[in-house]
């Protein structure tokens, strides 16, 4: 096997994540746009048939194919599941570079690129998941990277396309396209006037799911929510991209619109609970990653309104990171208590505000 | 009995977690066995939150009935996975299961995605006749709004290039 990453260590480095020091289109409300593409190589059985020396070498040869283009691999590294610990793998979780599912079987292994855009999962559900992250609203673009990654993979594999059904699956949930498009939308004052639920009430009917940051059951934290299409045969790449864009537009008017009436009492009791939860994030001991998500929420929200003026945009996206649950633990590389957890999390996010 | 976890709330969840090979109790409140069950990849909370696969499972079931019990089971002669076994975990063993479980597919993914067949991209190295059919197609939809907004300058362009591609098709 080719060269081999055994320390993520210098994923900590939020510096280096593109999506997150970038400011795309919208990212007032829009944080990332993410695009994935299922891929799997013909006469190969799908990953989980596969023996420990065949998951091997399936790794191996998309390597070997994704280092053939020495501008995209340009840094890129592979980092093999059984060489990383259960902490280290929440990390890449946490930070969207790969999915809890790759992360609990270790035949599994991720390439992510020099600029973190581009994360390659291999045997995952699908023998290739090409995930590519950009900030703000641009989901076009994140798809024209995907695409140009997977040409510079066909070159060298052999992918499992039928004339009918288009790139064949693990699961008939994602054939054709194998596209899963989403977007991570901020959207603190529809969920503050409780207006979330009933617009996402009909997003099955337009073929879309909405999931919280982390996945199922988080829905409300930090008010962050994912929208993605479910529809990935019949409809071209583009109808599917188009579709959403038209979506999250509709809801980035009602956002900003939302955030435009709040009037009088109800925006005076607003911008109070934005400072009062600046405050807490610049004072406090101890702090839960939910917790703390709802304050830097409402930190964001108050850039964005111009209540708060000393900070970016940017450096919120970094504190949404820094107070997830694995990567406290990854920056004092040891194992906590939940209490020293929330006092060291407290620490570094007082630390990143007052810098 | 307090939860391990927060030591705050009563404990009412029970499971038991491998860790380094050896088997330990924890006994946690309900608020901090669903946090780590979405945030720790080594604890996997039976059927929650991933419930994913046996969501699949269940919403695969109904095309098991389409079929007679009594024969062998249908499989696939690539991987050996057999349909029963399919609907059980809701994924295929291989790309060709897709060929063997024909008969079955259709009514799936019409109930899955609406339709039945793939639009959209095509590998540039099988390129050729695929490439250039749904090229047509595309140029076809482009003159029929183009017919419609009665744009026939732009509709006579549109149809030079339909027949080109369709005479190259013919040739190759
Ligand atoms: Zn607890
Ligand atoms: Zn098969």
């Amino acid at each position: 096997m080719g060269v081999r990453d055994v320390s993520i260590e210098e994923l900590l480095d939020t510096t280096k994540i593109e999506w997150i020091n970038s400011t795309g289109p919208e990212s007032d409300i829009v944080i990332t746009s993410r695009v994935r593409l299922a891929r799997n190589l013909k006469d190969v059985p799908f990953p989980h048939l596969l023996s420990r020396t065949q998951a091997e070498e399936v790794i191996d040869s998309v390597y070997r194919a994704f280092l053939t283009n020495p501008v995209l691999s340009k840094d890129a590294r592979l980092y093999l599941m059984k060489d990383l610990s259960d902490t280290e793998k929440n990390l890449l979780v946490e930070m969207h570079f790969i999915s809890p599912d790759l992360a609990r079987d270790d035949r599994g292994a991720v390439i992510i690129s020099g600029d973190r855009r581009i994360s390659i999962m291999i045997n995952e559900e699908d023998h290739l998941r090409i995930q590519c992250i950009f900030s703000g609203l641009d989901p076009q673009g994140a798809y024209e990277l995907a695409s140009r990654v997977d040409d510079v993979l066909e070159e060298q594999l052999d992918f499992a396309f039928d004339e009918r059904l288009g790139y064949l699956t693990a699961c008939p949930t994602n054939v054709g396209t194998g596209i899963r498009v989403s977007v991570m939308m901020h959207l603190p004052v529809l969920t503050m006037l409780k207006q979330v639920d009933r617009m996402f009430s009909t997003m099955a009917q337009l073929g879309l799911v909405v999931r919280g940051l982390y996945g199922e059951g988080t829905e409300s934290w930090g008010n962050l929510y994912q929208i993605s299409n479910q529809i990935t045969l019949g409809k071209s790449e583009e109808d599917i991209i188009q579709n959403l864009l038209s979506v999250a537009g509709q809801i980035i008017s009602s956002e900003r619109q939302a955030r435009r009436n709040l009037k009088g009492e109800d925006r005076l009791r607003l911008e109070d609970r934005i400072s009062r939860s600046y405050g807490i994030l610049t004072n406090s001991k101890l702090l839960s990653t939910q917790e703390a998500m709802g304050y830097i929420s409402d930190v964001r929200l108050g850039v964005d309104m111009g209540i708060i003026k000393n900070l970016k945009p940017e450096e919120i996206n970094n504190l949404f990171i820094t107070a997830g649950p694995s990567y406290i633990q990854e920056v004092f590389k040891k194992t906590m208590t939940p209490l020293e957890r929330d006092l060291n999390r407290a620490n570094l996010l007082r630390q990143k505000l007052l810098r | 009995m307090m939860c391990d976890e927060c030591k705050k709330r009563p404990a009412t969840v029970h499971i038991t977690k491998i860790i380094n090979g050896e088997k330990t109790l924890l006994h946690l409140c309900e608020q901090c066995a669903r946090e780590k069950s979405i945030f720790d990849v080594s604890f996997n909370l039976e059927g929650e939150p991933f419930s994913m696969q046996k969501f699949l499972a269940g919403f695969f079931e109904p095309f098991m009935r389409e079929f007679p019990e009594k024969s062998q089971p249908l499989s696939c002669d690539r991987c050996g996975l057999t349909f029963p076994r399919f609907s059980q975990i809701g994924r295929f063993g291989c790309s060709h299961c897709y060929e063997a479980f024909k008969g079955q597919l259709d009514p799936m993914l019409r109930r899955l995605h609406g339709k039945t067949y793939h639009v959209g991209k095509v590998p540039k190295r099988r390129g050729g006749k695929i490439r250039i059919k749904s090229e047509i197609e595309r140029l076809k939809r482009e003159l029929q709004e183009a017919v419609n907004a009665e744009e026939y300058e732009r509709a006579a362009v549109l149809r030079d290039k339909i027949r080109e591609l369709e005479q190259k098709l013919g040739r190759s």
